[in-house]
């Protein structure tokens, strides 16, 4: 073989394939992920502890809402989050039922939980919002259904994996499901949506310049959106390393990994 | 009609149920890192009996 | 897994498979009667739980008779698969080379022909129970009859990710209720345009759209879950 034909377009492994790499290694990532940890939490405090500060304390009172409001800086950012860490359970579903990558399929798994408590966090903020602004603890209306209806589909991805013996062939199953689900979530969602519309008109839209919500009280909204996203890679990184853990008891890593005390 | 209650009650509930979520796989790994450390016991009970 | 090879074309399996599944079916036509029996007591239960007012039972109507073809559709969905999966015939039909989503799809058809149709053949009599407003039989039985194709089709999906469990039966419903939200909020919505006299050809145009999509998305997820499930 000679070396000297081998030309200099051919590109060598530059360090982000190297590191997609090493995300496979479960020792690998489990130690990545034990230093990244902290810092999302510590990120994720700061950005919450200001973010509520500005919305909790230094928001001006609402004309039409008064005080109530203010649940919108945990109500949103936990909708918000409720519907996206779907969309990125289902897209890691995507990849690990086409290319079988382990580490996909425990962050899919891993998502679930958390896309689930979001979820509860939205409906029951939701439905406390509701009470003094629209007189009624629950109402029917497009947003609060298809958080239910959300909610119910993260049952049933959890329930599913869990029923299943066999790790590798339950995630498989979930991940299945999950896409499935995503498939229906616009459906659900829009034929939800005119079904009845009792819940405010979207008050934040990122294509349209202006917003109808003032700057002071969009701001820590904002921020705690942000927020919210730390808050998830935090837990699911820590999630993530305690089912490689447990999948892996017998293997030489994870024994390494408790007689070291990491 | 007060709105704190509703105010403090949606931040708890969500302070709870956000808390449960962060601190649960801590107690998993706790049961993990014990029967991690049962099967490495084994192993070297084992190990001792062949010597 | 290695598949062999299939002998004899798509089609004549597919038209065997049905007739083999069929005949099996009404070979156990008592096991048949128990979700059409259960139908029509979930369809009496509301008037029995609500009152016999009429005009209440008729405002509810569509909507209840549609959630009992749900309620019914489900309790039959985890027989599509189940004794073929306990037997070991599942098996064979990956082995067999045939492509699995046309054995799914005949297991589909075979399943609404069974569950499906008794429900669109039933609702007159569950029109006049719950008292069904003047001139929208003939739209409640449209819809049925393009929405139930759908609800097998979208609940053999389920079937298939839910049949190496034992209590599959019981996770099915949950797996399969929220995917049928926009099929019952569809179907009943154009059933009571109609009883307002309000155009409703929309949503009839909608549950079809619905039902060529499922129809050519569906088997392929059915035979995905089913590989899943055989693993």
């Amino acid at each position: 073989m000679t070396e000297e034909t081998r030309t200099e377009t051919k590109p060598r492994k530059n360090a982000f394939v190297l590191f997609i790499h090493k995300l496979g290694s479960p020792p690998w990532f489990y130690g990545f992920a034990g230093k990244l940890i902290p810092w999302l939490w510590l990120i994720f405090g700061v950005l919450a502890a200001w973010g509520l500060y500005l919305g909790l304390v230094k928001a001006p009172t609402d004309y039409l809402q008064g005080e109530s409001y203010r649940i919108i800086y945990l109500h949103v950012p936990s909708a918000w989050m409720s519907w996206m860490i779907y969309a990125v359970m289902a897209g890691l579903g995507f990849i690990n039922l086409v290319w079988r990558i382990r580490i996909t399929e425990i962050l899919a798994m891993s998502s679930a939980p958390i896309g689930a408590a979001f979820t509860l966090v939205a409906l029951a903020s939701g439905s406390l919002w509701g009470r003094p602004t629209w007189g009624t603890y629950w109402v029917w209306d497009a947003r609060l259904t298809s958080e239910l209806v959300l909610l119910f589909l993260y049952l049933g991805v959890i329930g599913l994996y869990n029923a299943i013996d066999e790790p590798r062939k339950a995630a498989r199953a979930a991940c299945l499901l999950a896409l499935v689900g995503v498939v229906n979530l616009p459906i659900i969602h829009f034929s939800v949506k005119w079904w009845n519309t009792l819940h405010q008109p979207s008050s934040i839209s990122f294509t349209s310049g202006s917003s109808s919500i003032d700057p002071s009280m969009l701001w820590p909204l904002l921020i705690m959106a942000t927020a919210v996203k730390f808050y998830y890679g935090a837990s699911l990184l820590a999630r993530a390393r305690v089912k490689l853990l447990e999948q892996d008891k017998r293997k030489t890593w994870a024994k390494n990994v408790i007689r070291e005390g990491r | 009609m007060d709105h704190t209650p509703f105010i403090v009650g949606a931040y708890t509930i969500g302070f709870i149920v956000l808390l449960w979520n962060a601190v649960a796989p801590l107690y998993k790994r706790k049961t993990i890192a014990r029967d991690i450390r049962r099967l490495i016991q084994i192993e070297e009970r084992s190990i001792d009996s062949d010597s | 897994m290695s598949t062999g090879q299939a002998t004899g074309s798509m089609g004549r399996a597919f038209i065997a498979l049905l007739r083999r599944d069929l005949l099996l079916a009404f070979r156990r036509r008592t096991e048949l009667l128990f979700p059409i029996i259960f139908l029509l007591v979930v369809v009496s239960l509301f008037p029995l739980g609500i009152g016999p007012s009429m005009e209440l039972l008729a405002r509810i109507s569509p909507g209840v008779i549609w959630i009992a073809a749900l309620l019914s559709t489900v309790i039959s969905l985890d027989a599509m698969f189940r004794s073929d999966f306990e037997d070991g015939t599942l098996e064979q039909f990956v082995i067999s080379g045939h492509p699995l989503t046309l054995i799914a799809l005949a297991k589909i058809l075979t399943h609404w022909l069974v569950a499906g149709l008794p429900i669109v053949l039933l609702t007159p009599l569950l029109a006049i129970w719950m008292n069904l407003p003047e001139g929208t039989l003939g739209v409640i039985l449209l819809t049925l009859l393009l929405g139930t194709p759908v609800l097998s089709l979208i609940g053999s999906i389920g079937v298939g990710l839910t049949i190496s469990l034992k209590r599959g039966g019981q996770l099915l419903s949950l797996l399969v209720f929220p995917l049928y939200v926009p099929i019952l909020i569809i179907a009943t919505a154009a059933v009571m345009a109609a009883a307002d006299s309000l155009p409703y050809t929309q949503f009839l145009g909608l549950q079809t759209a619905g039902l060529i999509v499922t129809l050519t998305l569906a088997p392929f997820a059915t035979a995905a879950a089913l590989k899943i499930s055989l693993s």
